[in-house]
């Protein structure tokens, strides 16, 4: 059945649990649809068909289904340990790599049943908002092959949107997930900091990293929100509290009612900077919002424009901590030139690392040099407490916060390589969220000019629910999204 | 260009012109079960890198969850150096390159040590106390061993390639940094070596290291600087590393004040630098220069959590303090009724523990003391052990103790049976019984004190007559008719029941 | 470092982009020092933006989640083999890592 790959995730799991469908034929039909568009999408750096296969068989086999979303099947970003497949965060200097250990998310996507189709490209170490800082080559955009699909994870967007899966994971750093969302017209969710275990995801910037459900439906995310999140000891940064409902959420939200409910506008993620067909989109949701029932106020928080400059130096900082240990002593690429350990790794991170790695890199090591620690890393730390601070009291005054999920549709490949500034300026609207460690998504809202827009709900730390309930009224309200058809 | 050369200064010299200042810093290795930040097992000697996961690996995507107990012990440790403990730290990366660590940073603490301030009494040879500054104890992890192949002596320097073992990587350290230590003039280097030993043997009654500075699980530096005599001033300071004895302390802190002097008269000047203590020589050696001071680039450590100690946890933990030395031989001065000398004899012997637990078995302190002062000692050298190292146990000294205070054994009788017990020949009663240290029989008994009591007719008639002290003598002709085996007190009940 | 370490003021020039990339270990070219510096200069001055928003008495943050105290017990748990262990090594010998002469000394 080819439509098979049209289908939601909810459908897929309710006829493969009723057997009208097996986990089995769903695995195939998605790893054909791969085989037809991913050589035109590049979505994918490694497929894993026997892997898949043998996955599927056995959730055939089970008298029980593992998990509601047992024999779907789904793309992992390539920045989570996989035992059985390669594991490279779209570097050189990982090329081949099989780790050793599973990632948790990892492991609970296998116990709840879910076929890994495989791992799917991004921008190197999750730094970049394009995916063309991938080694590995860019990932096209399905509704445009000329133009990005977003990044970090654009690989895990892009195979939505192409129907390669019906689910995806991503990691979200400065907007990695709802970015690409918005960028391909699909559902990315950035849970609270310390919602999804890290361990076993490639660490980015630890402070800011977490990963993340990404779908075509508000419901579907949602369910795959409540198989990755929750407490994990081996993760100090994990928060033992129960999971938020975000499927009962979910479904109460698609019943249309928003009354009672205050959505707030951030005036200083609207207007100036965002393209108008951006800005268009924007202002019909929450006109669509007003009339579920919703109150729209307009709330400001002044140290958001100061975010974007403050994470440019939080990330580098820690990235190029955590990015230390690839020196080809102990795994991954060894480049032989030289004589002494210190040539070889200093050559190896040289060759291994892309340009844009090797700059954060530096400006991490600058911004954190004795001397400069207090002006830069200091400073950006403070203007992170002053983010929260804002986020707290715009909280006060509204349930959840609304914004575009990025100043801009989708753009070509290469427009903005070259000038590094205004690639980060994709992160405007996003980038606050990461710094407090609150929570947000990105649902689309229609198009501007043929190209996906992305509403952005914001909700506080461990609000998930308000914001799948506002995501998913709207969604309902919306009506079917359009989806590209991928000229292969 | 060749490197000046030096002359070392006689010690007398050098005080007459400087005052040394010295600082020691000191990494304990815990004895915890698993590492400080995963669940590894930390024993010593496994197979290489069998004893590592992910975390202490420093595999991508792994994390570190920090180990309670270390916590524990680095309070512990903290409260037992009177230090304040921190109500809120948190760990840091201490950033460099280096193929033994793993992540290429060190998590350890930076400007929120969890424990600080505090201060060690150390008790010198001559029974002056001399207060050492205690800046801070934190936390950190150990890095992996590198064996170096391929050069002529098996270390960095012309080697070909090192083979990496990260079994150590990630064991817990606790890194104890003295204030800076002045004031100490001639007896700096004793200064040292008395308070390395005094920490060493805080930590072992703490039981929460092994604290074997030739296994490693304790390392010292040693800094020391010079100034003019008292002129206040601070000096450049030389750190040396390898320390690996208490003596090697000494020398070291010796050997530096000689060589600083040497520079500082010849109108060089000090050059601020890590050195390697040459444990043949009793010598440094100038270490790597390096082209500039290395900047760790410290920042806090994003992967884990704030430690908040609470007031109660940290009250918990100082009420399961064991007695601290000084306390204890306080104490021991005290009820032994010992002199300052007499304590600091029987401290030097490492006697302390094995009279205490001698005590504890019944014995009096006053007996306890001289037998293993005296007659154990002297068996302890004779074998050549130390006297913890005798196969004699405490309580068997104390059984040997009563058996003469009955009057069973007279004090000659007693060295014998001490003596069979040593020779493996079995527990105290079967060695007096196979060597017949002792008349049993009672009736053996009884024909002597009758003898006895025949040969001096006068004597028996006396106490015949009521005079029971007279008795003594023939006690003391039954003991020389038995050579000493009978048991006096059984005698003197003996002579008189049948002088009655 | 050329720039002066009281005003957070950019001028990162070639030399000292040489100087991070020795302390990052990147052997990079020489194309490389001329681009990154320029790139790098252009990004700090943009992120110094930071040094405007007085925040004197702000206490900074380094966690978003407000966790403390999280502890695991002393207890083993099962780890790698020694051939998981060098599973990915570049070079391996007698059950250790294998790596080129090291230069510098440990800390």
């Amino acid at each position: 059945m080819s439509e098979l790959i049209r289908k939601t995730a909810a459908e897929l799991a309710e006829l493969i649990r009723t057997k009208e469908v097996s986990a089995v034929e769903v695995a195939r039909a998605h790893l054909d649809r791969i085989a037809e568009v991913d050589g035109a999408v590049h979505a994918f750096l490694h497929v894993a068909e026997e892997g898949a296969i043998q996955s599927a068989t056995l959730v055939d086999e089970a008298q029980e289904p593992a998990s509601p979303l047992a024999g779907v099947p789904l793309a992992l970003k390539d920045v989570f340990t996989t035992i059985d497949m390669p594991t490279t965060a779209g570097s050189k200097i990982l090329e081949g790599w099989r780790p050793p250990y599973d990632a948790t998310v990892t492991a609970r996507l296998r116990a709840a049943g879910i076929t890994i189709l495989g791992k799917t490209n991004m921008d190197e170490f999750a730094m970049g908002s394009s995916t063309e800082h991938s080694a590995y080559g860019t990932t096209h955009n399905p509704w445009d092959l000329d133009r990005v699909p977003g990044g970090s994870g654009g690989g895990s967007a892009a195979s939505l949107a192409a129907f390669e899966a019906p689910l995806a994971i991503g990691t979200d750093t400065g907007g990695s997930i709802r970015q690409p969302a918005a960028f391909t017209g699909t559902v990315g969710v950035k849970p609270t900091y310390g919602g999804v275990s890290r361990y076993g995801l490639i660490a980015c910037a630890s402070s800011l990293d977490q990963a993340g459900p990404c779908a075509r439906t508000v419901l579907d995310a949602a369910l795959l929100h409540e198989v990755i999140a929750g407490y994990d000891p081996l993760d100090s940064t994990s928060i033992d509290q129960p999971v938020p409902s975000v499927v009962a959420a979910t479904k109460q939200g698609a019943s249309g009612d928003l009354s009672g409910l205050r959505v707030g506008v951030v005036r200083e993620l609207t207007g100036e900077g965002y393209e108008a067909g951006v800005q268009a989109s924007f202002d019909a949701a929450v006109r669509q919002l007003e009339k579920l029932g919703a109150d729209v106020v307009e709330v400001s928080c002044p140290h958001f424009t100061t975010g974007i400059s403050a994470y440019y130096l939080i990330l580098p900082s820690e990235v190029s901590s955590n990015l230390a240990r690839f020196d080809a002593m102990r795994y991954g690429l060894r480049v032989n030139q030289g004589a002494s350990a210190e040539e070889v790794m200093a050559a190896t991170r040289e060759i291994g690392f892309g340009p844009e790695v090797k700059r954060r890199i530096m400006l991490g090591t600058y911004a954190l040099s004795a001397g400069y620690y207090d002006a830069y890393y200091g400073q950006a730390q403070k203007v992170r407490t002053l983010i929260a601070r804002d986020f707290a009291a715009a909280f006060q005054q509204a349930d959840v916060l609304l914004s575009p999920a990025t100043p801009t549709t989708a753009f070509p490949i290469g427009a903005k390589i070259d000038d590094p500034v205004s690639m980060y300026l994709n992160d405007l609207a996003t980038i606050p969220t990461n710094l407090a460690g609150t929570a947000a998504l990105s649902v689309p809202s229609g198009l501007a000019d043929g190209l996906p827009v992305g509403l952005q709900v914001m909700a506080p730390a461990l609000g998930e629910a308000v914001m799948y309930r506002v995501a998913a009224a709207y969604e309902a309200a919306r009506g079917p999204a359009p989806m590209p058809e991928v000229k292969a | 260009m060749t490197a000046p050369t030096y002359d070392l200064i006689d010690f007398d010299e050098v005080l007459e012109k400087f005052d040394p200042t010295l600082g020691l810093e000191v990494h304990v290795e815990l004895s915890t079960q698993t590492k400080m930040f995963c669940g590894c097992p930390t024993e010593f000697g496994a197979e290489p890198n069998t004893q590592v996961c992910p975390t202490c690996l420093g595999l991508p995507g792994s994390l570190p969850v920090v180990n309670r107990s270390a916590v524990e012990a680095a309070i512990r440790i903290g409260l037992a150096l009177n230090c304040s403990i921190a109500p809120w730290c948190r760990f840091a990366r201490k950033n460099y390159f280096y193929p033994d660590m793993p992540k290429n940073f060190q998590t350890s603490q930076y400007d929120e040590p969890i424990a600080f301030d505090g201060y060690l009494d150390v008790i010198l040879d001559d029974g002056e106390t001399f207060r050492v500054g205690i800046e801070r104890a934190h936390m950190e992890e150990d890095t992996g061993k590198s064996l170096h192949v391929g050069g002529a002596t098996g270390r960095i320097h012309g080697a070909e390639y090192s083979l990496l073992d990260y079994n150590r990587a990630g064991v817990p350290l606790i890194e104890i940094v003295t204030k800076m230590i002045p004031g100490t003039r001639e007896r700096a280097p004793e200064i040292a070596r008395a308070y390395v030993t005094a920490l060493r043997d805080l930590v072992k009654a703490l039981g929460v290291s092994d604290v074997r500075m030739d296994q490693g699980s304790m390392r010292c530096d040693v800094n020391l600087s010079l100034a003019p005599r008292d002129s206040g001033e601070l000096g450049t300071r030389s750190e040396t590393k390898n320390v690996n004895s208490l003596r090697s302390v000494e020398r070291a802190v010796r050997y530096e004040m000689s060589r600083q002097a040497g520079v500082l008269l010849a109108g060089g000047e000090v050059i601020q630098e890590t050195r390697h203590f040459q444990e043949d020589t009793a010598s440094t050696r100038s270490g790597r220069r390096k082209e500039t001071s290395e900047d760790y680039r410290y920042f806090p450590e994003p992967d884990l959590v704030p430690i908040a100690p609470s007031a109660e946890w940290v009250e918990e933990l100082r009420g399961t303090m064991p007695e601290l030395p000084w306390a204890r031989r306080a104490r021991l001065k005290q009820e032994w009724q010992l002199s300052d000398e007499e304590l600091r004899d029987l401290v030097n012997a490492g006697a302390l523990d094995l009279i205490e637990a001698t005590v504890a078995a019944g014995a009096p302190a006053g007996d306890a003391r001289s037998w293993w002062v005296a007659y154990l000692t002297q068996q302890a050298n004779t074998r050549e052990v130390a006297l913890d190292e005798l196969p004699i146990t405490p309580a068997q000294v104390a059984h040997v103790i009563e058996l003469v205070s009955s009057g069973a054994l007279t004090n000659k009788l007693a060295r014998s049976a001490v003596d069979g017990v040593l020779a493996g020949e079995g527990d105290v009663d079967a060695v007096v019984a196979a060597r017949g240290l002792v008349v049993s029989d009672e009736g053996e008994l009884v024909a002597a004190v009758d003898a006895a009591l025949a040969a001096q007719p006068d004597v028996a008639d006396k106490i015949r007559g009521g005079k029971v002290a007279a008795a003594g003598a023939i006690v003391g002709a039954v003991m020389k008719a038995t050579g000493g085996k009978a048991d006096a007190k059984r005698v003197r009940e003996l002579i008189i029941e049948r002088c009655s | 470092m050329s720039a002066d370490p009281g005003s957070p003021g950019p001028t990162l020039g070639r030399d000292d982009v040489a100087h991070l990339a020795r302390l990052a270990r990147l052997a990079v070219t020489e194309d490389e020092l001329d681009l990154f510096a320029g790139q790098l200069d252009t990004i700090i001055e943009w992120v110094a933006k930071v040094g405007e928003i007085a925040a004197v008495d702000v206490p900074p943050t380094s966690h978003a989640v407000p966790l403390e105290n999280v502890f695991r017990p002393d207890e083993l748990r099962p780890g790698l083999t020694q051939e998981q262990a060098l599973a990915g090594a570049p070079a391996s010998q007698d059950g250790r890592f294998r790596v080129p002469r090291i230069l510098g000394e440990e800390q």
